[in-house]
C-alpha cells in the first residue's frame, strides 16, 4: 500500500486541526460555566491556626452552626475533627444563597453533600467557604470524604434544608436542627 | 535471549507478585464496601488493606515493570549491551529492600495512612524510608537509560535514535522531574516529622509538593503502554507504524505537559486561589493533546494493517485485523476503556466541575478504567510479546492469553461502569462500610454489589495471568526470532535534533514549572500559614 509522505502529513494537518476545535470547545465550556454561571472551586485563602479555633472569635462552640448575620447572609460555620462535625446537624433554608465555612482543628478532612454540588477539602491551617444554594428540602447526607483515621468511616453530618417559612431564626440570629 | 534477560525477569516478577497480592486487597475492600456480611472487617484491617493496595498497584507493579521494561527496550531497541549492568542490579535490590520495608510497615499496622499518605497523619518512619528507597532505586535506572541513549548517540551520529528508546527516556526524564515533588515533601517535611523531629507541617505546602508528582507520576505508568501502542502493536497487527514523527512529538507533549498540571487535584483545596487553578487547568486540557493524536496513529496503522490484510470499505479493515494475536486484542479493548476513562477525566480536569465528582467512587472509577484497565492491559500483552525472549518458551497455544485479556477487560467494565454511576449520586471514597439502613445509601447497595463481580472476574483474570507466565516453562523450548519494533511506513533517515533529545523540552519544563508552580509554592513561604499538629497513626493517634 503506498501512502505518499506528504498525503500522511496532510491528514496528520487535519487530525490535529479537529483536536485543536475539540480541545478548544471543551475549554470554552469551562470558562463560560465559570465567568457566567459563576461555577468556581472553592478558592479562598484564608487562615486560620488550628491549634487555636476555641480562641477565635468565629469558630469557638457557641458560634457553630446556621446564624443569619445582622446584615441578613446566612452562614453556616462548621468544625471537622476526628471523627464528627460539630455540629452534627445545621439547618438551611431552601432556595437561599448560603455561605458555608468550615475548618478543622487536627487533620485533613473533607465534606461533599449528596445531591448537591457543595464539595471542598477542609485542611488544617485554612478556612474552607462554599457558596450554594440549596434547591431541594429534606435531610442530605454531609459525609467526611477525606480519609482522616481509623474513625473516619463513621464521621458524617446532616443538612437539612427547609423551606424558606419553617426556617425560623432565634433573637440571636441563629437555627438549630433541635 | 538477551542478556538483560534475568535483570527484566527479576523486575517483572517482583512487580507482579505485588499485583497478586494487591488484587486480594482490593477485592476484600469491595467486598466490605457492599451490603453483603463481609468477615475480618474492622478499621484497623480495611485501612490497612487500602494502604497496601494502593502502594503497591501504583509503587511496586508500575516502577519495577516500567525498570524491567525499560533495560529490555534499551538492549533490544539500540541492538547494544545495557551501559552499567551491575548499577541496574544495585538499583533492582535498592528497590527491593525499600519495598520489604515499607510493607513490612504497612502489615503492622503501622502505617495505614494510604498511599497518598497526606500528612499531618504521620505514620512509621520505616514506611517512607522504604518509599525513598524505591524512588532511589528507580532514579538509577532513570540514569542508566539517559547513558544508554547517549552512548548509542555517540556510536551513530546523526542517525535518528529508536522510537522505543526515545520514548523510554522521555519517561525517564520525566520520572527525575516528576519525583522532585515527593522527594521534598518527604525528606523536608514528612521524614523529621516521622522521626518526631519536628511536631508541626505546614499542611498547604505538603500537598502542592505531592500535587507536583501526583499528576505526572500517572503518565509515568502510562508511557510503557503507548510505547506498545506505537513500537508494537503495528507489527503485531501486520502493518507499519503511520508516523515515526507523530510518535516522537506524542512523547515529548506527555514531557512537557504531565508536569504544570498537578495543581488539578486540589481544585477542592481552600490554599490555592481560583487565577492558579485555572492556570494549571488550561495545561491540564493541552495534555489531551498528545492522547488524541495517539488515537489517529494507531488507528490509522492498524488500518493499513487491516487493509494489507483484505480490509475492504470504509471500516472493512477492522474485521480483518488479527484479533486473535494478544497484542491486537489488548490494543483494542485499550482503546475501548481509554475511551471512557478519557471522558470521566475530561469532567475530573473541568475545574468547577470538579465538585460533582471530587473524592466520589467517580474518581476511583476513572483511575482504576484508565490505569488498571487502558495501562494495566497492555502491561499484560508486553510480558506476552517479550517473554518469550527472556525464557525461550513458546506458548504453544494462547488461548489462555486471550482469555485472560478478555476477563480483564470485561470485569474492569462491571467494576468501574457502576461505580462512575455511584460517584455521580454521591457516593464517597475510602470509607470500610456504609449504613445501608440509610435510604440514600441503598438504593447504592445492587450496584456496589455488581461491581464486586467485575472484581472477582479481574482477581480470576490476575491468577490466570501469572499463570501463563509461569506455565510458559512447560511449554516448547525454541529458537525465538529476535524482538524487532514495528518500523514506520517512511522511517526517516534524519530527524530534527530538537526530536531526537531532550534538552530543548527540559528548558520548556523548566519555564512550565516556574510559571506553573513558582507562586502556588512560594506563596507558603510568604503567607507563613499556620501549622498543624503531627498525627501519629502508628501510636494509637
Amino acid at each position: 500500500m503506498a501512502v505518499s509522505e506528504s498525503d500522511i502529513l496532510r491528514s496528520e494537518v487535519r487530525w490535529a486541526m479537529i483536536v485543536g476545535v475539540a480541545v478548544a470547545v471543551i475549554f470554552a465550556a469551562v470558562i463560560y460555566t465559570g465567568i457566567e454561571l459563576h461555577v468556581n472551586p472553592p478558592s479562598n485563602i484564608e487562615t486560620i491556626d488550628p491549634k487555636a479555633l476555641h480562641l477565635s472569635n468565629e469558630f469557638t462552640e457557641s458560634n457553630l452552626g446556621t446564624r443569619v448575620e445582622p446584615e441578613g447572609r446566612i452562614t453556616t460555620r462548621i468544625v471537622a475533627t476526628q471523627f464528627a462535625f460539630d455540629p452534627p446537624c445545621v439547618v438551611v433554608p431552601a432556595n437561599e444563597p448560603v455561605t458555608l465555612r468550615l475548618t478543622t482543628p487536627d487533620v485533613i478532612h473533607g465534606i461533599l453533600v449528596t445531591g448537591t454540588n457543595v464539595n471542598t477539602m477542609i485542611v488544617p491551617g485554612y478556612v474552607a467557604q462554599v457558596h450554594t444554594v440549596f434547591t431541594k428540602t429534606g435531610d442530605l447526607l454531609m459525609p467526611c470524604h477525606e480519609y482522616c483515621g481509623l474513625g473516619h468511616s463513621q464521621m458524617w453530618a446532616t443538612v437539612r434544608v427547609v423551606p424558606r417559612e419553617s426556617f425560623r431564626p432565634d433573637a440571636e440570629g441563629r437555627v438549630a436542627c433541635d | 535471549m538477551t542478556s538483560v534477560a534475568r535483570l527484566t525477569k527479576a523486575h517483572l516478577w517482583i512487580a507482579f507478585a505485588a499485583f497478586l497480592v494487591a488484587c486480594v486487597f482490593g477485592i476484600w475492600q469491595m467486598w466490605a464496601r457492599s451490603p453483603l456480611a463481609t468477615p475480618y472487617v474492622i478499621a484497623e484491617h480495611y485501612f490497612l488493606s487500602v494502604t497496601a493496595h494502593g502502594v503497591a498497584m501504583a509503587f511496586v507493579l508500575t516502577t519495577f515493570f516500567i525498570m524491567g521494561f525499560g533495560y529490555f527496550t534499551a538492549e533490544t531497541a539500540l541492538d547494544r549491551p545495557l551501559p552499567g549492568k551491575p548499577w541496574a542490579w544495585a538499583g533492582f535490590f535498592l528497590a527491593v529492600a525499600g519495598t520489604l520495608m515499607a510493607v513490612a510497615a504497612i502489615l503492622s499496622g503501622q502505617a495505614s495512612v494510604l498511599y497518598t499518605f497526606y500528612p499531618p497523619l504521620t505514620g512509621s518512619p520505616f514506611f517512607y524510608l522504604g518509599l525513598v528507597l524505591v524512588v532511589v532505586g528507580s532514579w538509577i535506572w532513570c540514569i542508566l537509560m539517559i547513558v544508554a541513549m547517549r552512548e548509542w548517540k555517540g556510536a551513530h551520529p546523526g542517525a535518528p535514535v529508536p522510537l522505543a528508546m526515545f520514548a523510554t527516556v522521555a519517561n525517564a526524564i520525566m520520572w527525575l522531574w516528576t519525583t522532585v515533588g515527593v522527594a521534598a515533601e518527604l525528606l523536608f517535611i514528612v521524614i523529621p516529622a516521622s522521626l518526631g523531629w519536628v511536631d508541626t507541617v505546614d499542611v498547604g505546602l505538603t500537598r502542592t509538593l505531592f500535587s507536583w508528582t501526583l499528576h505526572a507520576i500517572v503518565y509515568f505508568w502510562l508511557f510503557p503502554a503507548y510505547i506498545a501502542f506505537y513500537t508494537m502493536a503495528p507489527q503485531a497487527a501486520g502493518g507499519r507504524l503511520y508516523s515515526d514523527m507523530m510518535g516522537r512529538l506524542t512523547f515529548v507533549l506527555f514531557l512537557v505537559y504531565s508536569l504544570p498540571v498537578g495543581l488539578h487535584h486540589l481544585f477542592m483545596d481552600p490554599e490555592h486561589s481560583t487565577g492558579f487553578k485555572f492556570v494549571q487547568m488550561s495545561l491540564t486540557v493541552l495534555v489531551a493533546v498528545p492522547t488524541l493524536l495517539t488515537v489517529f496513529t494507531i488507528s490509522a496503522s492498524l488500518e493499513i494493517a487491516g487493509r494489507l490484510r483484505g480490509g475492504r470499505g470504509l471500516l472493512g479493515w477492522i474485521p480483518a485485523l488479527p484479533w486473535d494475536r494478544p497484542m491486537v486484542l489488548a490494543t483494542g479493548l485499550s482503546f475501548v476503556m481509554l475511551f471512557f476513562g478519557g471522558g470521566g477525566g475530561l469532567v475530573n480536569m473541568s475545574y468547577g466541575l470538579n465538585a460533582l465528582i471530587h473524592n466520589t467512587s467517580w474518581v476511583t472509577a476513572h483511575f482504576h478504567l484508565i490505569f488498571g484497565g487502558t495501562v494495566v492491559i497492555m502491561y499484560f500483552a508486553i510480558c506476552y510479546a517479550i517473554w518469550p525472549r527472556l525464557t525461550g518458551h513458546e506458548a504453544g497455544t494462547q488461548d489462555a492469553q486471550r482469555l485472560q485479556l478478555w476477563l480483564w477487560f470485561v470485569g474492569m467494565m462491571i467494576m468501574s461502569l457502576p461505580w462512575h454511576w455511584l460517584g455521580l449520586h454521591g457516593q464517597w471514597r475510602r470509607v470500610a462500610q456504609f449504613d445501608y439502613t440509610n435510604p440514600i445509601i441503598a438504593a447504592w447497595g445492587p450496584w456496589v454489589t455488581t461491581s464486586l463481580v467485575g472484581g472477582i472476574l479481574l482477581f480470576a483474570s490476575a491468577v490466570v495471568f501469572v499463570w501463563n507466565l509461569a506455565a510458559l516453562r512447560a511449554d516448547r523450548k525454541a529458537p525465538v526470532a529476535p524482538f524487532a519494533f514495528a518500523t514506520a511506513v517512511h522511517q526517516p533517515a534524519r530527524v530534527p535534533a530538537s526530536l531526537n533529545g531532550f534538552g530543548l523540552w527540559n528548558v520548556l519544563v523548566l519555564v512550565l514549572m516556574i510559571a506553573a508552580y513558582g507562586w502556588p509554592i512560594a506563596q507558603f513561604f510568604v503567607l507563613q500559614p499556620p501549622h498543624a499538629v503531627v498525627h501519629r497513626v502508628d501510636r494509637g493517634g
